[in-house]
């Protein structure tokens, strides 16, 4: 049976693979702002860059350009700064031109930084404690906290109701990424070569949008694929839990080399949406996708507290949770119940994984992902959905905010560490219930 | 299509020195696992800190190759009471979670750029062997090549097996040893039922504690043999996919045996290289079908070409890992009522 499954992935995949191989050209961009007076960016218009050997080119009024270069390879761009408006000038004067590394298909983002002369220069160290950082990296914090939220949920209830630690669950963030990212470029069919010249939404892409529906219905097909074939098997088998983590380890390696192999190992980006100017709200900057992003997954966390509280799966949900035996002997169907979770729990997966894709997609982000979202539920307490969303806001909190006094690099260590001391402490989490855990 | 390269490949890598590593790796869980049932996801942390420690040793405070695998051993050690101290107490699945996370944090602190004068970061540490290499008694003029029928070897690897399978029939003569002593009954009399142990007044603490320093310094030999033998220390080798190999290296072999470590080693390195090495000739080879030769059909239908013919082997380790813990969870060797897969 896994067989099989495995046999209809692996054949739907390469079919897709001469797809991904060829695309359209690489560039070099980016895009020219400065502070005025108030503190706000502002884009700088007019200024001629030019890569040298290549051409030139110029900012528009948002302040982006965009020069195409042929093939991968070094190039020097350099900025001409007689050409930027009065009272702007270069940040570091030094840094007029650049030397960037452009790899083929990818289009590669050139900064430069530019100074308002009138505007107070901003001490960028790395230890500053400012304002404007504090309420920027709040932001940034609650964002990735409600994105990690989305996958938490799903392991957390799958926990829950299963007693299994699901290490897959990452993979389903990915899938989810994937899926979208092939509506969104090549539509339903594009990726077939001889159905490509069919109108969207078959032959081409769809909006972003939709594809991200598509995307979340395939997370949570495979979700549900996923415990229909494997894991409902191997329950009723009475396979032990520990049996079972380990082959949900397996399977998370099988998956991930199933992407890589059929999606490269570079990074990609969603056609739609791709580069935008950012808002400036009170002190932070923040761009529409990722608000947009932010208010779509609030309501979809808070559609999942309502589903539990109100409806009838979600009242049997929590009784599954609660106690197993007692919810199946009082008329509950728990593998229908558990079949919902998994199911659920895919699709919002996908859908985490569609807004974390918003800066990037790539065939191993979830298994990247996958000690925070493990962070998130740990601290929240395992098998509980307020307490996934309560750790995994958490979390998200604090590795940004800790990179006010550290390295960057280490944020997703101080989860780790956050994580370790809670189970120290309190090793059923934020809201679990006190119970033989040790 | 060229057999022979693919048999060298297969025997040679089978008893090569990657074998060793993971023998060595796959030793020390089996002490963790197999014999006291923790459930460690985080070897490769161990293997990190014994690298490390003989890295940094050389590197950062300049002192000589030896001192530095002393220094490896007691970073390891250092480690058991870090990881041990806060994680041991908890349920089995929590300890997996806890001890993955714990091996990731050392992989990211040490490529870290703050760490620079003192890991090396990402480009870690490089040549800093060659005490070791200067001792290889397999050092001859000429061609630094050996080859016995299918078994082809460099000299330097041949001395780093030479020393590594020393090791390793050393460690399995410990732990064979301990295991049948009052102290491995007291593990496997843990792992059978934890709370009977400690009704019998047994620290079941202290013991775990003592067998995950055992289990981690023999893991932490494996990260010394594992740089030792590419003569560099690279943070992003010590990645949480190798925990996961080890356990596939141990359960192929089968838990609570004392040879199983070696055999799923030896099984193991041999299958995955022999494969890779299979299908990299398959593709290669002027072999005819339908008019056109195999490789153009992968290429067509599977998208399979050279470069991503070493994805298809970690797919298939995936598979394995599944296929074994769904059918036959105990290995060649070892015994389904030895197997600490209760939820603890």
């Amino acid at each position: 049976m896994i067989v099989g499954a495995i046999v209809v992935i692996f054949a739907f995949f390469s079919l897709t693979a001469e797809v991904f191989a060829q695309d359209a050209g690489q560039s070099i961009i980016g895009q020219l702002r400065a502070d005025d007076a108030d503190g706000n960016k502002q884009p700088v218009v007019g200024v001629t860059l030019t890569v040298d050997g290549v051409g030139d080119g110029v900012s528009d009024e948002e302040g982006k350009w965009e020069i195409p270069v042929d093939s991968a390879g070094t190039y020097t761009i350099s900025i001409d700064p007689s050409t930027l408006p009065e009272g702007i000038s270069l940040k570091d004067a030094d840094r007029a031109s650049l030397d960037v590394l452009v790899e083929a298909n990818k289009d590669k983002r050139a900064l430069f930084s530019l100074v308002s002369g009138d505007a107070p220069v901003e001490e960028k160290t790395s230890g500053g404690v400012s304002t404007r950082r504090v309420a920027q990296l709040t932001v940034e914090g609650l964002k990735q906290g409600l994105y990690l939220a989305m996958a938490a949920i799903g392991l957390s209830l799958i926990f829950g109701t299963t007693g299994l630690v699901n290490f897959a669950h990452a993979e389903l963030v990915t899938w989810g990424q994937l899926c979208t990212f092939l509506f969104n470029a090549y539509g339903f069919a594009g990726f077939i070569g001889w159905l490509a010249p069919l109108p969207p939404p078959f032959g081409d892409g769809v909006n972003l949008i939709v594809a991200a529906i598509f995307g979340m219905v395939g997370g949570a097909l495979m979700g549900y694929f996923l415990d229909r074939f494997m894991f409902r098997r191997f329950r009723k088998r009475g396979l032990s839990l520990i049996a079972q983590m380990v082959i949900t380890i397996g399977l998370s390696i099988f998956m991930r080399y199933i992407f890589v192999y059929n999606f490269g190992g570079s990074p990609r980006s969603f056609k739609d949406y791709s580069a935008q100017t950012a808002w400036t709200i009170w002190k932070v900057d923040i761009t529409p996708k990722d608000f947009a992003a932010m208010v779509i997954s609030l309501a979809a966390l808070l559609a999942v507290g309502f589903l539990l509280n109100f409806t009838r799966i979600g009242k049997a949900m929590r009784a599954v949770a609660d106690n197993r035996d007692l919810a199946e002997s009082s008329g509950i169907d728990v593998n229908r119940v558990i079949s919902v979770v998994w199911l659920a729990g895919g699709a919002l997966a996908a859908l985490g994984g569609v807004f974390f894709g918003l800066d990037q997609i790539k065939w191993d982000f979830g298994f990247r992902i996958l000690l925070l979202i493990f962070a998130a539920v740990t601290l929240g307490g395992l098998g509980t959905a307020y307490g996934a969303l309560i750790g995994a806001l958490v979390t998200g909190l604090v590795i940004n905010l800790a990179t006010l006094w550290i390295d960057v690099e280490l944020k997703n260590m101080i989860a780790m560490l956050v994580m370790v001391l809670i189970l120290m402490f309190r090793p059923q989490g934020i809201l679990g219930q006190p119970e033989r855990i040790g | 299509m060229n057999w022979e390269s693919i048999l060298t490949q297969t025997f040679s890598q089978g008893f090569g020195t990657q074998a060793v590593v993971f023998a060595l790796a796959a030793i020390g869980l089996n002490i963790h696992f197999g014999y006291t049932g923790l459930l460690n996801f985080g070897q490769v942390g161990y293997m990190a800190a014994g690298a490390y420690g003989l890295g940094m040793t050389v590197y950062w405070l300049d002192q000589s190759f030896w001192l530095g695998i002393v220094m490896g051993i007691i970073y390891c050690l250092v480690l058991t009471l870090v990881l041990g101290i806060p994680t041991l107490r908890l349920r089995a699945d929590y300890l997996g979670i806890a001890t993955i996370a714990a091996s990731e944090s050392i992989r990211l602190f040490v490529r870290s750029r703050g760490q620079r004068t003192r890991t090396g970061a990402s480009e870690g540490i490089n040549d800093f062997a060659d005490p070791f290499f200067d001792l290889n008694i397999f050092n001859k003029p000429g061609s630094q090549s050996y080859r016995f029928f299918y078994w082809e070897y460099r000299a330097g690897d041949l001395w780093v097996m030479l020393i590594g399978w020393t090791v390793v029939a050393l460690c399995l003569l410990i732990t064979w040893q301990l295991m049948r002593s009052p102290w491995g009954r007291v593990l496997k009399a843990i792992r059978e039922d934890e709370d009977a142990a400690r009704a019998l007044g047994k620290n079941a603490y202290a013991y775990k504690l003592q067998a995950l320093a055992l289990g981690g310094v023999i893991g932490g030999l494996a990260g010394m043999f594992q740089v030792i033998r590419t003569q560099s220390v690279q943070p992003d080798t010590f990645n949480p996919t190798i925990t996961f190999m080890i356990w596939a290296v141990l359960i192929i072999g089968g838990v609570a045996r004392i040879w199983s470590p070696v055999v799923g080693a030896m099984i193991f390195w041999a299958a995955i290289s022999g494969l890779e090495a299979f299908l990299r000739e398959l593709i290669r080879s002027d072999w005819e079908l339908f008019g056109d030769t195999i490789g153009v059909h992968a290429e067509r239908f599977l998208n399979l070409t050279v470069q991503n013919v070493s994805q298809v082997k970690f797919m298939v380790f995936g598979m394995t890992l599944m296929l074994l813990m769904r059918f036959r969870p105990q290995g060649i060797f070892g015994s389904r009522e030895e197997m600490a897969l209760d939820d603890r």
